[in-house]
């Protein structure tokens, strides 16, 4: 019953104290997995059950790790990784977020546009490949053209989707509000469509970070895609394994950053949390 | 003086494949400044789509609608909305839904909000969000909302038909103190007998297909009126007794 008003503050505003406890909690136990993993792995080394020159050993790599961070290699190769990645997902994403807000709001501008998009969708990014290496050879642009077009669909379909999965009822109340277009954008439309964006967003930066990999791989003198392939050559496992654990890590990195921006953004939502 | 709404000689058809349903026939009514009508009637018989007419909603519709003697074209603040559903966004606080798309920074935006929180007794839920208030609160925040905008005249599209009755009759009070406090303008649309003479300064019965006004019942009733009072019991009855006819003629007919 709606009159018996009890101070909301206590309820909304404060936290449990529990809530650092249960984030560990949570913490610890998405860790038990990699953990096991790695320790069977290093004892099955250690008790030489398996080849060392195939499958390496924690151990190696870790030291391999820090022979690559001193002699300053694996820094910079990461960074330039890192500005591959982000330029590709900015532009790529930038872009798909902004198509797909039009062709969520306009009708007429879906009819033109959205079919083409559905069918470029189609085309699997490395048979365009060979492609992007005529026009654009093996420099800077082509791999971050590359990058751009495989982050572009996730968040153009995902944003697309919000838009249209925005209630309806709620336009009426803003004509009725008499909302600016500006407005009817800001406080609207990206709001509601921002669970969807922000999946879209996650999609599109794992699917930048698999399209690096692939440029890195196809043809470069740097990043980690070339520390990979440069270290086959030599069969030093323990470096291969870095440029995996590495791409691991900042893949894992940057999704959680997008799930804490979830969690910040879309507090307002009363959907089930498990 | 002028009245707040004007209603002339309205109709409208839905049209949909080869079946015409003539929902409004020839509706004219007026509100007057300050008035607290009501249209009450059988389901289907076009209040609904009437006050969404007014509310600029609806614009496909033979006929003239005039509010304070100016044409309604398309929806506007000047005319508030409440529906049934409360019709929040959900990513915005109370306070944040009643500003809507003004900025609570800007001063005279947050002194008339919190003039409406309190009018709306919603004290101590500025910072809620919408999943954490009642359909009662929620509905309030709606009403707040509206108000904020001074509207000529508030149109209530059912707006207690969800809510349980402990909270209905509650808000039903709370709508009174508003109208009494602002004294704006209502038309409100309901399918309750009780609802229509407890708030009303005027009920007006619809007839359904076509929809048209078969009756319009004065409330001529000193405010707080109490329900169980033989005036009230009264008025309770000739406004049932016009519904009913319908019925019994209906009865005939099959």
């Amino acid at each position: 019953m709606s009159v018996s008003l009890a101070a909301p503050e206590t309820a909304l505003e404060a936290k449990p104290p529990a809530h650092r406890r249960k984030r560990r909690g949570v913490f610890l136990r998405g860790a038990v997995l990699p953990a096991l993993i790695v320790a069977v792995w290093q004892w099955l080394s250690s008790a030489g059950l398996i080849s060392e020159q195939l499958f390496s050993s924690p151990w190696l790599i870790l030291k391999q790790y820090a022979a690559l961070a001193r002699s300053g290699e694996l820094p910079h190769h990461l960074r330039i990784s890192l500005i591959r990645a982000s330029l590709g997902f900015l532009l790529g994403g930038g872009t798909g977020l902004l198509l797909g807000l039009f062709v969520g709001m306009y009708r007429r501008f879906e009819e033109v546009v959205n079919p083409t998009v559905q069918m470029l969708r189609t085309v699997p990014l490395l048979a365009i490949t060979p492609l992007f290496i005529m026009w654009f050879g093996f420099g800077e642009l082509s791999k971050v053209l590359l990058i751009s077009l495989g982050a572009f669909f996730p968040l153009y379909v995902n944003t697309f989707l919000g838009v249209r999965n925005v209630d309806a009822k709620l336009f009426d109340v803003a004509r009725v509000l008499e909302f600016s277009r500006y407005r009817q954008m800001t406080r609207l439309v990206l709001p509601a469509a921002l669970p969807n964006i922000l999946l879209g967003i996650r999609l599109s930066l794992s699917i930048a970070w698999l399209c690096l990999v692939v440029a890195e791989l196809l043809g470069a003198d740097s990043g980690v895609g070339y520390m990979i392939q440069d270290a086959r050559a030599f069969m030093a496992t323990d470096v291969v394994f870095v440029g995996i654990t590495i791409f691991a890590l900042v893949g894992k990195l940057s999704d959680s950053l997008v799930q804490f921006l979830e969690r910040r953004l879309l507090r307002w939502q009363d959907s089930y949390k498990g | 003086m002028q009245p707040a709404v004007e209603i002339k000689g309205v109709s409208k058809t839905f049209r949909s494949g080869h079946a015409d349903t003539h929902v409004l026939d020839r509706v004219d009514l007026t509100v007057r400044e300050g008035d607290f009508t009501t249209l009450i009637g059988p389901s289907g018989c076009g209040k609904s789509t009437l006050l969404k007419i007014v509310a600029g909603l609806d614009s496909d519709y033979e006929g003239e609608v005039l509010l304070e003697g100016e044409a309604v074209r398309g929806p506007s603040q000047e005319k508030g909305v409440i529906f049934q559903e409360h019709r929040l966004f959900p990513w915005l606080t109370a306070e944040q839904n009643i500003a809507a798309d003004l900025s609570l920074r800007n001063a005279d935006v947050r002194r008339r909000t919190d003039e409406l929180i309190a009018l709306v007794k919603l004290g101590g839920f500025e910072k809620a969000y919408p999943r954490q208030l009642s359909g009662g609160m929620s509905q309030r925040v709606a009403i707040a909302r509206a108000l904020l905008r001074q509207p000529k005249a508030l149109l209530l599209d059912e707006p207690f038909g969800a809510l349980d009755a402990f909270t209905r009759a509650h808000l039903q009070e709370a709508l009174l103190d508003i109208w009494q406090t602002r004294k704006t303008s209502m038309l409100l649309v309901t399918h309750d007998i009780d609802e229509a003479v407890f708030l009303s300064t005027r009920v007006v019965v619809m007839d359904t297909k076509p929809g048209r006004i078969k009756a319009s019942v004065p409330i001529d009733l000193p405010y707080p009126r109490s329900r169980s009072s033989r005036s009230f019991t009264e008025l309770r009855t000739a406004v049932l007794g016009h519904l009913e006819q319908r019925q019994e003629q209906e009865a005939y007919s099959i």
